[in-house]
């Protein structure tokens, strides 16, 4: 008997049909029944995860902190099966602009700082906790722009809305993540020497695949050997790893999730048992 | 990627970019300095921009390589995606002028000939792959020709000059630049037809092909300009004539249709271009058939190498060839062919006048010029491979709308 698998995923861009098409013609032409559902926002689908109606979900770093929460307040389990390279080590940044008086977070009181989304781990979520923890945060105002809310920050709206008020000088700082950096310096959104990083955050993981609680084993072991299997010099699936950002998939790690772990219960985001506590949160 | 100190990272091969920062075209040193060496390979990186390695570390993650921050100097491990993005990459045939392969790959897409093809992207949707099918040797002299050949209509002829002919004979010259300039229309869309389905390995026979379709495009304008040089409309268009034209749209093989193109049809148009230059009555009439039979000339060279080349590899082609003219003649045989109008227009022209002995002179000149087209495609047929009965049989089953 054929093992087969249905993966739900989050549109968040036009592309990611086209990602998830090729995948599943490449899965199929390797004899395994794959098929996927597309959903508008994270919630949705971890909550579809955790009744059954899918199989496995393409998980962002907020949506695994939550699927585990709910399953393991019902005594299940989720399982982070498989993650890009692209996943590993990120980390976030707090700039300023090169003229500013800030040189540490520390001279953040009774300043404007830009986020992202309400529910961005690596442009709102991931930053303020680490400026609380250290005590940075306090008289801080905090500017948020909720672009893309359900998408948790995969829309890149957000982080390039924070750094536009930056430039703009409608803030003093903004939150966004080291590939945001690159690019929006590359593009020419902040030129080149326009702006200072005053803070970093520790490294921390991104998205992962979760198997759902109901999930044969013995599929989601077939789909994760697949997804390893995939190779970067086969020039059928190099064009869908292009798309998707990634040169290979790895094993899932849960190391990189404490931080966000903390984030999300001292902000209250989410409560212990995964429901979506924060007030202002519409996906 | 999991970070072992790098305490020797001074012996490391090591990158300074100086100010540099990746932000402004410092990864083309990182990537030039990771050229050739195998993953897994270190390499330091030194440098003074104040976000250096949170750039790194993110220019590292997009790119495949591993990196270790935990050392005083950031350090990036190779990966191995570049290698991986060449694995099974090809060349597309040789860069060298005129090399080209026997069957050129559709996989190659629009790569450049002599590229180094990365596998995976679309293949070509084209039809003639195949060097005998649609080559010749003398192309990318005869591009070379064709580039240097070219005109501007707008200063190549003398169009201030006054043209004052006699009502009769100006209405025949309208008349027959009408005809011109619907075969020259037909010579535009054929060619752009096969062009477009041609592989671009074959480049000097598109071009070839593609300046053809820019002459005819001029053909059209000066023979139309030519026309409403005094007059308003334009004269009659015959259905047998176009019906000629049209079975040559019809053919759908490219050396098929190159040889009834451009072999008897083009082949015959310049002998006509050569006459009514001879009996232009006026210079216009005379500067733009002799800009127009010189191009044709070119055409027509081109459809006599590439179907004596495909006959040279594959004799058993000229029983195609026959075939192809007797099947057309077929189709036409209970058409029209050259339209009165045109005829009478040609006798007229070459008579200069009304006069009964200028008209037999004229009607004269007409039966030469048709015989020296069927002279000409005789020649031609020979050339090409035919037996000379053969060859003599065939150029009388052409198409007496000339083209
Ligand atoms: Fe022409
Ligand atoms: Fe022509």
């Amino acid at each position: 008997m054929t093992t087969s698998l249905v993966l739900g995923a989050v549109a968040y861009d036009p592309k990611v049909v086209t990602i998830w098409d090729g995948f599943r013609t490449w899965f199929r032409g390797q004899g395994f029944a794959f098929d996927y559902v597309l959903y508008s926002h994270y919630e949705r689908q971890v909550t579809d995860l955790l009744a059954g109606r899918i199989d496995a979900a393409w998980n962002s770093p907020l949506a695994w902190v939550r699927s585990r929460r709910l399953a393991e307040a019902r005594g299940e389990q989720v399982r982070a099966v498989a993650m890009r390279d692209t996943d590993c080590d990120l980390t976030s940044v707090v700039v300023v602009r090169a003229d500013s008086s800030l040189t540490s977070p520390t001279g953040l009181s009774g300043r404007t700082l830009a986020t992202g989304a309400v529910d961005s781990p690596q442009a709102t979520l991931l930053p303020l906790e680490q400026l609380r923890t250290a005590g940075h945060l306090r008289d801080v105002r905090v500017l948020r722009f909720d672009i893309g809310t359900g998408l948790h920050g995969d829309h890149i709206g957000g982080e390039r809305a924070a750094v536009e008020a930056l430039m703009a000088g409608k803030a003093d700082a903004a939150c966004l993540s080291d590939t945001n950096l690159l690019t929006f310096s590359r593009e020419g959104l902040m030129p080149s020497g326009a702006v200072r990083v005053i803070a970093q955050t520790d490294p921390y993981d991104h998205c992962n695949m979760t198997a759902g609680p109901s999930a044969d084993p013995a599929a989601v072991e077939a789909f994760t050997r697949l997804l390893l299997a995939m190779d970067y010099a086969d020039a059928e699936v190099r064009p869908l790893l292009d798309l998707e950002g990634l040169k290979e998939w790895r094993p899932g790690r849960l190391q990189g999730y404490t931080a966000l772990e903390r984030a999300v219960s001292t902000s209250g985001f989410y409560d212990e048992r995964g429901r979506v506590t924060a007030a202002d949160y519409r996906p | 990627m999991a970070s072992t100190t790098n305490e020797d990272a001074s012996r490391l091969p090591t990158i300074d970019l100086e100010n540099l920062g990746l932000d402004v075209g410092g990864h083309l040193l990182v990537q030039h300095a990771l050229l050739n060496r195998p993953p897994g390979t270190r390499l330091a990186v030194r440098g003074r921009h104040p976000a250096l390695a949170v750039h790194l570390r993110a220019w590292c993650r997009a790119n495949g390589h591993g990196f270790d921050m935990a050392g005083p100097l950031p350090v990036i491990v190779n990966g191995s995606s570049d290698e991986s993005r060449r694995h099974g990459a090809e060349r597309a045939g040789s860069a060298l002028p005129g090399q080209v392969v026997e069957r050129a790959d559709r996989r190659w897409g629009l790569a450049a000939r002599g590229a180094l093809v990365e596998p995976g992207g679309p293949a070509l949707s084209v039809d003639w792959v195949d060097r005998d099918l649609v080559w010749a040797d003398v192309a990318p002299r005869l591009y070379a020709q064709a580039a240097a050949g070219q005109w501007d209509p707008a200063t190549a002829v003398d169009w201030d000059t006054r043209v004052e002919l006699p009502a009769a004979v100006e209405d025949a010259v309208v008349q027959v630049m009408t005809y011109l300039v619907e075969n020259e229309q037909a010579a535009l869309v054929l060619p752009a037809r096969l062009l477009s389905r041609l592989h671009p390995h074959f480049r000097e026979v598109m071009q070839l092909l593609a300046v053809q379709v820019a002459d005819e495009a001029r053909h059209m304008e000066v023979f139309t300009r030519r026309a409403l040089l005094n007059r308003t409309e334009l004269g009659v268009s015959g259905a047998g004539g176009r019906t000629s034209l049209q079975t040559l749209l019809d053919e759908p093989d490219f050396t098929l249709a190159s040889f009834l193109l451009s072999v008897l049809g083009e082949g015959s148009f310049v002998d006509l271009l050569r006459f009514l230059h001879r009996h232009a009555p006026d210079s216009v009439t005379a500067d733009v058939t002799r800009l127009a039979a010189r191009d044709e000339a070119r055409h027509v060279a081109f459809g006599v190498a590439h179907t004596a080349h495909a006959v040279e590899r594959d004799p058993a082609f000229l029983t195609r060839l026959r075939t192809a003219v007797e099947r057309r003649h077929a189709a036409l045989v209970d058409t029209a062919g050259l339209n009165q109008h045109v005829f009478d227009a040609l006798v007229l022209i070459a008579a200069g006048s009304w006069q009964p002995a200028a008209i037999e002179r004229g009607w004269k000149k007409v039966q030469q010029l048709q015989q020296a087209m069927d002279e000409g495609r005789r020649r031609r047929l020979a050339f090409i491979g035919f037996p000379e009965d053969e060859a003599a049989a065939l150029a009388a089953l052409h198409t007496k709308n000339f083209m």
